[in-house]
């Protein structure tokens, strides 16, 4: 609890930081805000303020440069190496030759906005004031929990000792009247032999107990090998939450196999590094309570790491150590199931079967994959039929015999035991 | 009732005194029992502190534990590409065209591979295409991943580099320059134009070296023919299907005679089209899957049949009359089909080679075509002869081989072995630690054709080209490679392939090449120039025989051995004797009488037999086992090459005795004599009964003038039952309400009779698509063989079939019937063979199904009976319910096992399994799924391009193997489909029609052309 205080005051206060910083900022510089907007949509492609990437870090690049110089380079810098210019030369090869896309729709006043933008000096590295840790304190309703239990105990031992101060009281009075208490032996023992002398009683309690236990011992058996909610760790913290949530990247990117095969792939490295060549670190605004952006930048080393990716050198190294992820949705052997039937010919959502994705930090499994669940579905999806050739003439015979206007997987034969076991 | 009787038990009970008597009486183990081998010795187990209730708890603790982890999944990595090859999608096959060339089997081929791995092969199917995959070829695929492969080069028995091997073979060529020594380069047929070239520059380089070519099982005679008359070493290519009439002497031309695939083209002709259809006349001496399927069998030994031959000759030629009436009368059709008519032989001499040209000439064969002549055979048996001379003789200075192993399959192995020592430096490109390979200076590790680049020109007519379609699994390097490196030529291997194959693609791009897997152009015209006729055929006349003749042969499940180690193969029950696991001496019943031979069956279900000892010449073959075969000519003896391998096998594999041992002068008919030994061999025969015992609804048969003239009734009658008292036919009746089939896919197999000559590719193809688990010698002796699709093989017990339907319609009364049924057990000595594929039946009104108590057997709406592994207990009724005994029991876990050391017991050999199939494990039922995983993709890929499902687009993996197109597979509810014409035609009928099962496999009615 401790900790999680600390992660919140922290960011609390960088973000009122930065929005300081900001709103200040563009108080007095209208064209800074532009051109940050242009510095994103035109260089952040391969640019960062504060780090190479595909190419040099651009703070306070107008001061390293001439500023005509500059818009030459912007706008073509091919014809300015071509030209022989020992500074294109130099920063060309500096770069490993690596071509800078030429930008001839930019004009120099645009060049000035983003020369703007990146010559903002960098916000100061936030650094927690002391003194300001936020002790965790206890929810609200926990209290109350604790309260009410507290009170609810104390209420019955007043009770039990009420009742025990009752029964003295007639004891004594029973015993100033002089009246005998028949005294019934009223130990445990009798009570059981009385039970097991009604042979009525002991069948309908040892039937009930069975009952009971078969019920229970089902109900355990069966969630054996369903491993619905597993959440192993894995080599790399890969948030879905990120790229398909706050990202919105299509499933089918990523998982392309699902497209086409039986598999929904984990995707290649290679695919990884279409977005991550450029992206090196994630934004301040992604780091979130429970994962600090230095974490996540971290991760994104171990992706570097896996694949071979010199970060500073922007090369390949060759290098490569496959990531062995932990496998979540384990089907077991005797079980065909084809993601491409499902993805592309049904046209069900991913997240019919997978969960909400898009919110999970870590991926989980979200569906029991029993083959009751899978039945279930098949019961009650009616299956896609418009503009498939293929369903065309078996639809129609099989509404007509079936009587029903749409069919559903079981009744075109999704219930038949060979469809996947085989 | 006191008996005074007394039973002796032994004799050893009359000595009073007897000890052994007393010990008996008291002791009921006169062995103590061996617990030593489980509880050790006495001293260390009382020094064990481990007490009895110790082990108690142990025990106890380690069952709770079992179970508890038992219920813990394990944990599955995932580990994906880092950089994933365009290609390659995860879960869906890719498929390479390429083909197999091994010395022995040549063909055009797909393969079909997933994530890299090859997994299976498949029938090229384009137009031109060298078809027909035989068995052999189908089972390549797992001879790629053979654990036992010379996995790096060694040089005198030490792993090497190949930077080492080539400096000491370049030194070694070298040496040979400067002195004058003979390098040779001894290869199989390779038929690869580009390997010639590089040959040929070696020679240019190396002006003393020489290029003998050598095939173990040697066509050496049929190429010297071909090549005195058309002046090219080849063999004259045949297309059956333009035959009316065909005579074979002694070629078994639907096994591997000249290199087969003569298959399909034959097949063709066989099926009755417009009241036609080929006639086969078959004179050999061995029962071949030729003979097999021929109308006319006549059995002769080897110098009947050379007479024979001459007599054809002279009756084609000059139209002397034959004194044999059935060769007379073999001639006649012969020369009625003028052009129509061919003649094939197999007999190993040149003279009958020579005349077997002059007839087709005679008759200008249309099937008959020697310009697209066949170049896969090549090797010279009078070279190889030379060669070993001149190696004794210690000419040799460098000996290099590729794809050969003379220390295994020559005669004169122990000559060759020994004058091995004489080479200064011998080098043996192999892709075993075989007998050759062990015993050279240097062992070139080889890669697997599926790992090789390379160029096949397989008929004149045809330039394939080979690629790989896995990355070399271990340190090897192609010859090809190695000769490019010897004649200091940097370019790799591919790069001059694909420069070179430039004028042999007749327009075709080298991709387009590479995507075919072949070109096909048209052959030059060969002319035959005048060769002595006349002499061969006289010569041929003069044939006698003394002794036995012995006819060497190769198997379709072994071929020439280099196979040997694929256990598919092994397990694969030969066509006609049924046996796997095993070669073995043929005899007549006639000769193995009189040698005192005998077969037996024991309690368990096992075939016995006697082993004798083969002597030819001064060699003997000591312990042949021996098989009693129904058809083999009186005073011949067959035997198959390829067996009796030691090395580079798993012990399991090392069966059978070697036949190469009397193949001397590389010709397959030897003069033997045999004599009975010790002992009995035991077989693992997976079929005992050999008769059809009259039951002619089983196979049903019926002559071409029948069914051309008489009624679909008469030949292919349905059964008849009683309903009501009146006659019915069963088809009609029926216990069961039917399902209506008529929407959606409703998939039928067809299986016609004609066209299936037994060959066994389906047997194979069934084993590689469906992860059948083979289970080695023993268990196929106690009849736990698991495969899907079995070729059940039958012989008549008269003349003909339909002799044994008169006898056993003629036997009346309880006694004569019991005499008749006995007799009719008990083959012809040259009885009619009819094979029939058997796989599960898919009745749509299932018997297994009804009996099932946990319901894992179910039907499906297409027709197919499902089998759901996972919820099978292994009751086994529906196996006894059911009336085809299609269904396979997993007695045993045959997976990851090292009781069952095949190619599912290691990781290299695991790499082939289908993943869309699922690996059974213990105590399960399984059988024929109809490749339900083939029928759902199809249908998948359709659904997913949103069209309907194409004409014949859906197939079985037996449908898509059979090249001679006797298995059709598809959707009777297409019309347009081909099983949807088969399931009208009038020969069509179901297995065991009148109980009922109404099943989705469909056989056609056999006809045999009786003119």
């Amino acid at each position: 609890m401790k900790k999680v205080g600390n992660h919140k005051s922290f960011s609390k206060i960088f973000f009122s930081l930065a929005f300081v910083l900001l709103t200040s900022l563009s108080a007095f510089s209208q064209d800074v805000a532009k051109g940050k907007e242009l510095f994103n949509t035109n260089c952040a492609a391969c640019h960062k303020l504060d780090a190479k990437s595909t190419g040099p870090a651009l703070r306070g690049v107008e001061a390293k440069y001439d500023k005509e110089w500059l818009y030459k380079w912007v706008k073509n810098s091919g014809d300015l190496i071509k030209s022989g210019d020992a500074q294109a030369v130099k920063v060309f090869e500096e770069n490993n030759k690596v071509p800078m896309t030429a930008f001839p729709q930019l004009s120099n006043e645009d060049i000035d906005n983003i020369l703007a933008y990146t010559s903002e000096p960098a916000p100061a590295a936030p650094t927690p004031a002391p003194g300001t840790q936020v002790v965790g304190e206890p929810s609200d309703s926990g209290v109350s929990n604790n309260v009410i239990l507290g009170v609810l105990t104390l209420v019955m031992a007043m009770l039990i000792v009420m009742l025990f101060l009752v029964y003295n009281m007639l004891t004594k009075i029973a015993d100033a009247k002089g009246l005998e208490v028949v005294q019934k032996n009223r130990s445990l023992m009798n009570v059981f032999r009385a039970f097991a002398k009604n042979q009525f009683l002991v069948l309908v309690s040892a039937i009930l107990l069975l009952l009971v236990s078969a019920y229970f011992a089902y109900g355990w058996m069966m969630q054996i090998g369903v491993d619905q909610g597993y959440e192993p760790v894995q080599p790399i913290h890969y948030s879905h939450r990120i790229h398909a949530g706050e990202n919105g990247i299509d499933c089918k990117y990523c998982h392309s196999a699902a497209r086409v095969g039986k598999h929904s792939n984990i995707p290649s490295l290679n695919v990884c590094m279409n977005c991550h060549k450029n992206i090196s670190e994630v934004a301040e605004t992604t780091a979130t309570e429970e994962h600090s952006k230095v974490f996540y930048d971290g991760e994104i080393a171990k992706l570097y790491d896996a694949v071979g990716w010199d970060k500073s050198l922007q090369k390949y190294t060759g290098k490569t150590k496959p990531v062995k992820w932990v496998r979540i949705h384990n089907l077991p052997d005797h079980v065909y199931f084809n993601h491409s039937q499902h993805v592309t010919v049904a046209g069900v959502e991913c997240q019919t079967c997978h969960g909400p994705v898009e919110e999970m930090e870590i991926m989980k499994q979200h569906a029991p994959l029993t083959m009751g669940w899978c039945i279930n579905c098949h019961r009650e999806t009616n299956v896609k039929v418009e503009d498939n050739a293929y369903y065309k003439k078996i639809h129609e015979e099989l509404s007509k015999k079936y009587g029903v206007s749409q069919l559903t997987a079981a009744q075109m034969g999704g219930l038949e035991c060979g469809k996947c076991h085989y | 009732m006191a008996s005074n009787k007394k039973y002796w038990k032994s004799v050893e009970e009359l000595n009073e005194n007897s000890s052994i008597v007393e010990t008996l009486r008291n002791n009921e183990f006169v062995e103590p029992i061996p617990v030593d081998q489980f509880l050790g010795d006495k001293e260390s187990l009382s020094a064990s502190s481990t007490t009895r209730r110790d082990f108690l708890k142990y025990v106890g603790f380690s069952t709770a534990a079992a179970s508890l982890a038992a219920c813990e999944g394990p944990v599955v990595k995932s580990i994906p590409y880092v950089v994933q090859p365009e290609e390659i999608i995860p879960g869906v096959a890719d498929y390479y065209a390429t083909t197999m060339a091994d010395g022995f089997d040549f063909a055009n081929i797909l393969i079909k591979t997933r994530e890299g791995r090859p997994i299976k092969v498949e029938n090229n199917n384009l137009e031109g295409a060298k078809t027909g995959a035989n068995a052999r070829v189908h089972a390549s695929v797992l001879s790629l991943y053979d654990s036992l492969r010379l996995k790096q080069p060694k040089i005198a028995g030490k792993d090497a580099t190949w930077a080492d091997v080539n400096t000491k073979v370049k030194a070694s060529l070298e040496d040979a320059k400067a002195k004058g020594g003979n390098v040779v380069v001894l290869t199989n047929t390779m038929a690869s134009p580009s390997t010639d070239a590089l040959i040929a520059s070696l020679v240019a380089k190396y002006p003393t070296t020489k290029h003998v070519v050598y095939d173990a099982v040697s066509e050496s005679n049929a190429l010297d023919a071909f090549q005195a008359v058309y002046g090219v070493r080849a063999l004259a290519n045949y297309d059956f299907s333009k035959a009316d009439v065909i005579v074979s002497v002694g070629a078994d031309f639907l096994g591997d005679w000249q290199g087969g695939g003569f298959d399909a083209g034959y097949a063709q002709g066989r099926i009755p089209k417009n009241g036609m259809m080929s006639k086969h006349i078959q004179i050999e001496s061995n029962m071949s899957l030729a003979g097999a399927n021929a109308d006319v069998r006549i059995p002769m030994t080897v110098a009947q049949q050379k007479q024979a031959l001459a007599d054809l000759y002279y009756a084609v030629v000059s139209g002397a009359q034959p004194k044999n009436a059935q060769i007379a009368k073999a001639a006649k059709q012969l020369k009625d089909a003028k052009n129509k008519g061919v003649v094939v032989t197999g007999l190993d001499d040149v003279n009958a080679q020579l005349v077997v040209l002059a007839i087709n000439n005679a008759l200008q064969s249309a099937a008959f075509n020697p310009s697209d002549a066949i170049l896969t055979r090549k090797g010279d048996a009078k070279a190889v002869a030379q060669l070993v001379a001149d190696m004794k003789a210690g000419k040799v200075h460098t000996l290099i081989m590729n794809g050969v192993n003379p220390a295994y399959t020559l005669a004169n192995s122990k000559d060759f072995v020994a004058a091995l020592k004489s080479v200064k430096l011998s080098v043996a490109f192999s892709m075993k630690e075989d007998e050759t390979s062990t015993l050279t200076t240097i062992a070139a590790a080889a890669p697997h054709y599926l790992e090789s680049w390379g160029d096949v020109a397989i008929t004149r007519s045809n330039y394939s080209i080979m690629q790989p379609t896995i990355r070399p699994l271990f340190n090897t390097k192609q010859f090809q490679e190695a000769l490019l490196t010897w004649t200091d030529n940097t370019v790799a291997y591919y790069d001059f392939l694909k420069s070179f194959s430039a004028t042999s693609l007749a327009g075709k791009s080298w991709n387009q090449a590479v995507h075919d897997g072949f070109v096909a152009s048209v052959a030059s015209p060969l002319t035959a120039v005048s060769a002595d006729y006349a002499s061969a055929a006289s010569a041929l006349a003069q044939a006698k025989s003394s002794n036995f003749d012995l006819v060497l042969y190769s198997k379709v499940g072994m071929g020439d051995g280099q196979q040997a180690n694929n256990p598919w193969l092994q397990e694969f029950p030969d066509p006609i004797t049924r046996v796997s696991w095993d070669n073995y001496v043929t005899m007549s019943k006639a000769d193995a009488e009189a040698a005192g031979v005998k077969n037996w069956n024991v309690a368990n279900g096992g075939l016995n037999g006697s082993y004798v000892t083969i002597k030819v010449g001064n060699t003997t073959l000591e312990n042949v086992p021996a098989i009693i075969q129904p058809g083999q000519a009186k005073g011949t003896l067959g035997l198959a090459f390829g067996y009796g391998k030691k090395l580079g096998l798993k012990e399991e594999m090392q069966v059978g005795v070697n036949a190469y041992a009397l193949y001397a002068n590389l010709n397959s008919n030897q003069s033997a004599t045999i004599t009975v030994v010790e002992g009995e061999h035991e077989f693992a025969c997976v079929q005992l009964q050999k008769t059809l015992m009259g039951r002619g609804d089983i196979i049903k048969e019926t002559t071409l003038e029948v069914f051309n003239t008489k009624d679909a009734k008469v030949w292919n009658p349905v059964p008849m039952v009683s309903l009501d008292h009146k006659p019915t036919a069963a088809t009609e009746v029926d216990l069961w309400d039917s399902f209506d089939r008529s929407v959606g896919h409703h998939f039928n197999l067809s299986i016609d009779l004609n066209a299936c000559t037994g060959c066994g590719a389906c047997v194979i193809a069934c084993h590689a698509e469906n992860n059948v688990p083979v289970v080695g010698k023993s268990e196929v002796r106690r009849s736990r063989d698991m495969h899907w699709l079995r070729i059940d093989r039958y012989y008549s017990s008269k003349e003909t079939f339909a002799g044994d339907i008169v006898e056993k319609e003629g036997a009346s009364g309880l006694m004569d019937s019991i005499d008749t049924f006995a007799g009719m057990e008990d083959p012809s000595e040259n009885p009619q063979v009819a094979f029939q594929p058997v796989m599960c039946q898919h009745c749509n009104h299932a018997p297994c199904e009804t009996v099932c108590p946990v319901a894992a057997t179910s039907h499906g709406r297409e027709g197919q009976n499902h089998m759901a592994y996972n919820r099978c207990v292994g009751t086994r009724y529906c196996a006894n319910n059911c009336p085809y005994k299609v269904r396979r029991f997993n007695w045993f876990l045959y997976n990851k096992n090292s009781e069952f050391d095949y190619h599912m017991n290691d990781d290299l050999g695991r790499m082939v399994i289908n993943p869309d199939v699922n690996v059974r494990s213990r105590g399960v039922m399984e059988k024929c799924s109809m490749c339900i995983q083939m029928t759902q993709a199809v249908k998948l890929k359709a659904k997913r391009e949103g069209r309907a499902v194409g004409k014949d687009e859906f197939q079985t993996a037996c449908s898509a193997a059979c090249s001679s197109g006797a298995m059709k597979f598809g959707d009777i509810n297409d019309s347009a489909s081909d099983v949807a014409k088969l399931v009208e035609s009038d020969r069509m009928y179901h297995l065991l029609e009148h109980i009922g099962t109404k099943p989705n496999v469909m056989y056609h009615v056999k006809v045999r052309n009786d003119k």
